[in-house]
């Protein structure tokens, strides 16, 4: 892999469930190194299934995806992931700590106890997330801010070089949700992140490059985001935008 | 007090309260792994299940004079292709996976009552197949316990890590590349053994409250998963030996006796953790 060979690389992928109308249609965009990138669009527009589809839990049914110029499923430990909602349940008896060191699983792992390298570096990731002196606490028992930041440190335990976060945001009130950026925004100095959300009101303020999925896909800077590249997106309505690149 | 010297005169008290030890063992720690993932209507269908093994063994036994076809066997062989069969409906999406679970649970209780009906004295088989009879057990029943409290806590140390991960958040662990699919049909499948084996003790019915209750109770008050299944294992003990040791003294069927008293345990402790919160 050259210095220049982009993060995420995706060409003229399609993906349909099953015979039903595919949900991407010949998407194709990259995503740089060291690049802050939000991928945003309406709910049922496949944003997940392109976040699956990175990752390698889905195949494409026709295109390519390279991800640090291998396939999604050799890139994968290479990967920090925070899957969409969390559905975990709140009276599950686990202590924080054990919820990092998951971040430390891959296939091929020796078996039994984590290692003390692991446990290391989950600590160092509670750390890196302001939770420090937490690691022992019952997860059950923070507060649902406190939650999201224990599973950013579960993504960023294995530190990896690519962040894929998908809707962290959701459930989070005003305050903690500019906390939790501000830590992306620290984070995005050593990895690239890649986020998904379906709130717009965040990105503006640090997001790089902004990735609409709406069955197709297009690709702004930040700069030229304004209220007509939204309401194409949202609204449904067709407008003539001015595209920085339309890829 | 009267429990305790018969315990010490009649061997099949002594197998009993083995049978109850050995049998928590295992019940604790797949008990623990059954309530966290919320899969207890599976382990509900696997036991269900289960009659239609007994009962075809029975019945190949009695009526067709196969001597080889062990009720233990039978129970076995139902139990796992029932495991199979929900491990695949749910790796299968299209699949509705509670439909199938509540087909698996009465379709195999049917096939297992027509094999029962159709064999000569069924009734008093029904009856400690239903709901156990744990002075019956066998010192081969003794010995598969054993070998299976071995087999399930050698899983629970060995992938403790990716089992957890399992549990606590599917969809992340499949993004570590970790073998979802593989590791939850091991753990169908250890549920699987460990139904057959506590049928025994306290019967088809009752077996989903002594996989979930023990554990339901544990984990309220313990902050891991490692915790929560030794502490399990200990209520399951006690609950079994208390049982016996009051159904052997009021004439009371020995697993109605022990599910109650888990059942009683179990609520009175959700109650006061309500009342706490308040």
């Amino acid at each position: 892999m050259t210095p220049n060979t982009p993060v995420i690389d995706v060409r003229d992928v399609s993906f349909a469930f099953g015979y039903v109308e595919p949900v991407l249609r010949d998407v194709s965009f990259t995503v740089e190194r060291g690049d802050f990138a939000s991928i945003i669009g309406p709910n049922g527009g496949g944003k997940t299934t392109l976040v699956k589809l990175i990752l390698g839990l889905l195949r494409p049914q026709s295109g390519t995806i390279k991800v640090f110029g291998q396939s999604p499923e050799q890139a994968r430990p290479k990967i920090g992931a925070m899957p969409q909602h969390a559905v975990t349940d709140p009276h599950f008896p686990i202590r924080v700590i054990d919820v990092v060191l998951m971040g430390c699983l891959r296939p091929g792992r020796n078996l039994g106890p984590f290692s003390a390298t692991d446990r290391a570096a989950a600590s160092e990731a509670i750390a890196r997330v302001g939770l420090e002196g937490l690691e022992r606490n019952a997860y059950s028992e923070l507060s649902g801010g406190q939650r999201q930041r224990v599973l950013l440190a579960r993504a960023i335990a294995p530190k990896p070089e690519l962040l894929l976060l998908d809707e962290p945001e959701a459930g989070l009130d005003r305050k903690v949700e500019q906390d939790f950026f501000d830590l992306l925004e620290e984070l995005n100095r050593e990895s690239t992140v890649v986020l998904v959300s379906h709130d717009l009101g965040f990105v503006a303020s640090f997001v790089r490059t902004v990735i609409c999925v709406h069955g197709t896909v297009d690709v702004h800077p930040t700069s030229h985001l304004d209220g007509s590249v939204i309401n194409t997106l949202y609204g449904g309505d067709v407008h003539v935008v001015h595209h920085d690149r339309h890829l | 007090m009267q429990f305790f010297e018969a315990v010490l005169h009649f061997e099949f008290l002594q197998h009993a309260l083995l049978a109850g030890l050995l049998g928590s063992l295992a019940a604790g720690v797949v008990g623990t792994w059954v309530v966290v993932r919320r899969t207890s209507s599976i382990a509900g269908a696997i036991a269900h299940c289960v009659l239609a093994g007994l009962g075809l063994a029975r019945w190949l036994q009695e009526v067709h004079g196969v001597s080889w076809a062990d009720p233990m066997l039978g129970a076995t062989a139902a139990a796992l292709v029932a495991a199979a069969l929900i491990a695949q409906a749910s790796h299968n999406q299209s699949e509705r996976e509670d439909t199938v679970i509540a087909a698996i649970w009465a379709v195999g209780m049917a096939i297992g009552l027509l094999f029962i009906a159709s064999t000569p004295g069924y009734t008093e088989d029904l009856m400690s197949y239903l709901f156990g009879n744990i002075l019956l057990v066998r010192t081969t029943d003794l010995w598969l316990m054993g070998l299976l409290d071995i087999a399930v806590i050698t899983v629970a140390v060995a992938l403790h890590g990716e089992i957890q991960a399992l549990c606590f958040d599917e969809a992340f662990a499949r993004m570590r590349g970790l073998p979802v699919g593989r590791l939850s049909l091991l753990l169908h499948t250890i549920t699987a053994l460990t139904v057959v084996l506590l049928v025994s003790i306290v019967g088809i019915v009752l077996v989903i409250a002594l996989l979930t209750l023990p554990a339901a109770v544990a984990g309220r008050f313990a902050n891991t998963l490692g915790r929560t299944m030794v502490l399990a294992v200990i209520l399951s003990v006690s609950f079994t030996t208390v049982g016996l040791g009051m159904s052997y003294t009021y004439d009371l069927p020995a697993g109605a006796t022990t599910i109650v008293l888990a059942g009683i345990v179990y609520l009175g402790v959700r109650l006061v953790w309500r009342r706490s919160r308040q």
